[in-house]
């Protein structure tokens, strides 16, 4: 065990705990004001939940010895018990296994809280509960294990995925669409004016998940190496041009730049080298971030196109970002710069990597859609994922949470 | 006694108070308001959706004013919020029956 790669992986796992209150901000600032505390609550009970599941007993399915098959773990790391040996496929990580363990569940966290933007202004607050928890259990587990596993069977097949182009921004994007074709559109919209009410909160969340996404990138080399520098300086790279890229697209096209596109075209650009920065050149990393700033710019205008409310465009976002980071690093990966990696189709490695990058993309996309119908359809059958017109109507910080973000005074007399 | 009542650009306000204060006034009441005429509103675009603002700030002046004082004040008000542009906004007056300063008890031109 080396001391100094236990203390990146922590330090990996505080930064990445600060981008699920950054995305509370990030999409808190998206919706009006009568929805802000309900959405950024979502991302915050995301904490307290998933933390429960994953350490009781959700990690250990995840990162335990495989059950066979490579589709699932066992329960032999249940309450984080038994991690005084490396993981299972990660001897050759020297951090403790437990801070690898507790940086994972910041993953789970924030993969959870990423689904609360499409469901924002009209899901029911309990029902969200459950159906976080169902995912997390039926969806996010299982695809974690596959990937994140050296075990699993996409691990087993070589495919590539640094920190969670898959597991996390496939899965959230494609679970997300999944959700809000059962849970449906919002009143009124796409007709009515849901301009955001503050982009200067979303701008401050984008920056603080800019800022922990070194540490869900870099940390994901698990230690203090050289390819944690490479993933580093990729990430800003990427979300810098991703920025640019965005915001050029928006110049080109509606003659403005706005804030709010350079702050998604960052997080587009963060997304889609997140598969890739530990195994990509700096130079590729400009591409990437470029690319998928300008797609998903073009992407989040097709649920006008589609009519799915996808509310703040998880899918636009992370799904088609995801998309491009997995295809991107079938073409750009290199082993000059992580000897662990593998060559893609630009650097001299043919298709062999780009077809399993491909279909590990394709794969969780389609799982983490189907299943999480499933268990969206059947939370709608039980307990309803809608609050009811009314509620919807007055906003869910007062109907779902009794309280309201921006309380000028006045009007009020205490309770009895 | 009647009551002016003024719709202007919100950058204008300045100017507009220092002139009425100049020629006599004392007293005015102001709220930030939101609305269209010929100027119409704007567009805003987020993730590329535009959005239609109709409602457009604008600040909303009243003032209670004595008859003989009504020609002159308007015109003043009238010179200082003039910008020539399209949005300079609307004034208009009301009759007034009576006004009181509640700490006292004045009535009628005495309150104003």
């Amino acid at each position: 065990m080396r001391s100094a790669d236990t203390l990146w992986v922590l330090l990996g796992a505080a930064l990445v705990l600060f981008m699920t209150p950054g995305l509370a901000l990030f999409y808190g600032g998206m919706v009006r004001s009568k929805n802000v505390l309900s959405v950024m609550m979502n991302s915050f009970i995301a904490i307290g939940i998933i933390t429960v599941v994953f350490v009781t007993f959700g990690g250990s399915l995840i990162f335990s010895n495989d059950l066979g098959a490579g589709l699932l773990g066992n329960l032999h790391l249940a309450g984080f018990a038994n991690l005084n040996h490396p993981l299972p496929g990660l001897g050759g990580v020297h951090a403790d296994p437990m801070a690898i363990m507790v940086f994972q569940l910041m993953f789970a966290i924030i993969t959870a809280a990423l689904l609360s933007g499409g469901t924002v202004d009209r899901i029911k607050f309990t029902s969200f509960l459950v159906l976080i928890v169902a995912w997390f259990l039926f969806v996010y587990v299982p695809i974690a294990h596959w990937v994140f596993s050296p075990t699993g069977w996409l691990a087993h097949l070589g495919v590539l995925d640094f920190a969670g182009g898959t597991v996390v921004e496939i899965n959230s994007g494609f679970s997300t669409l999944a959700i809000v074709l059962v849970l449906g559109r919002r009143r009124g919209w796409p007709g009515e004016a849901m301009a955001p009410h503050s982009v200067p909160l979303t701008l401050l969340g984008a920056g603080i998940l800019w800022f922990g996404w070194f540490g869900f990138n870099a940390g994901s080399s698990l230690g203090v190496n050289h390819v944690a520098v490479i993933a580093f300086v990729t990430t800003q790279i990427a979300a810098a041009t991703g920025m640019l890229g965005w915001v050029l697209f928006e110049r080109a096209r509606e003659h403005y730049p706005t804030t709010l596109g350079a702050a998604s075209g960052a997080v587009a650009g963060m997304v889609a080298i997140t598969p890739c920065a530990g195994f990509v050149s700096p130079m590729a990393a400009v591409v990437i971030g470029l690319v998928a700033g300008v797609i998903c710019a073009m992407a989040v205008r097709l649920k006008f196109k589609w009519h799915y409310d996808d509310s703040l465009d998880v899918l636009g976002v992370h799904g088609v970002g995801g998309l491009c980071g997995m295809v991107l690093l079938g073409c750009f990966a290199t082993k000059s710069v992580n000897a662990a990696g593998a060559n893609g189709l630009f650097t001299g490695g043919g298709f062999h990597l780009l077809s399993r990058e491909a279909l590990a993309a394709a794969v969780t996309a389609a799982f983490a859609f189907f299943v999480t119908s499933i268990i969206a359809k059947v939370v709608d059958l039980t307990m309803g994922l809608r609050v009811s017109q009314e509620d919807e109507f007055v906003g869910l910080d007062l109907s779902q949470h009794a309280e309201s973000a921006y309380s000028l005074g006045g009007g009020g007399r205490l309770g009895q | 006694m009647k009551l002016i009542v003024a719709v202007i650009k919100p950058f204008v306000i300045g100017e507009v108070k220092a002139a009425l204060e100049a020629a006599g006034v004392e007293g005015m009441t102001i709220s930030e308001a939101h609305g269209f005429g010929r100027q119409r509103g704007h567009t805003e675009v987020y993730r590329g959706s535009e959005y239609e603002v109709d409602f457009v700030p604008k600040i909303r002046i009243e003032l209670l004013v004595d008859d003989d004082q009504l020609d002159e004040l308007l015109a003043v008000l009238i010179d200082a919020a003039h910008t020539g542009t399209i949005g300079d906004g609307k004034v208009w007056v009301l009759p007034i029956e009576t006004a009181v300063r509640i700490r006292t008890g004045e009535r009628g031109s005495d309150a104003l």
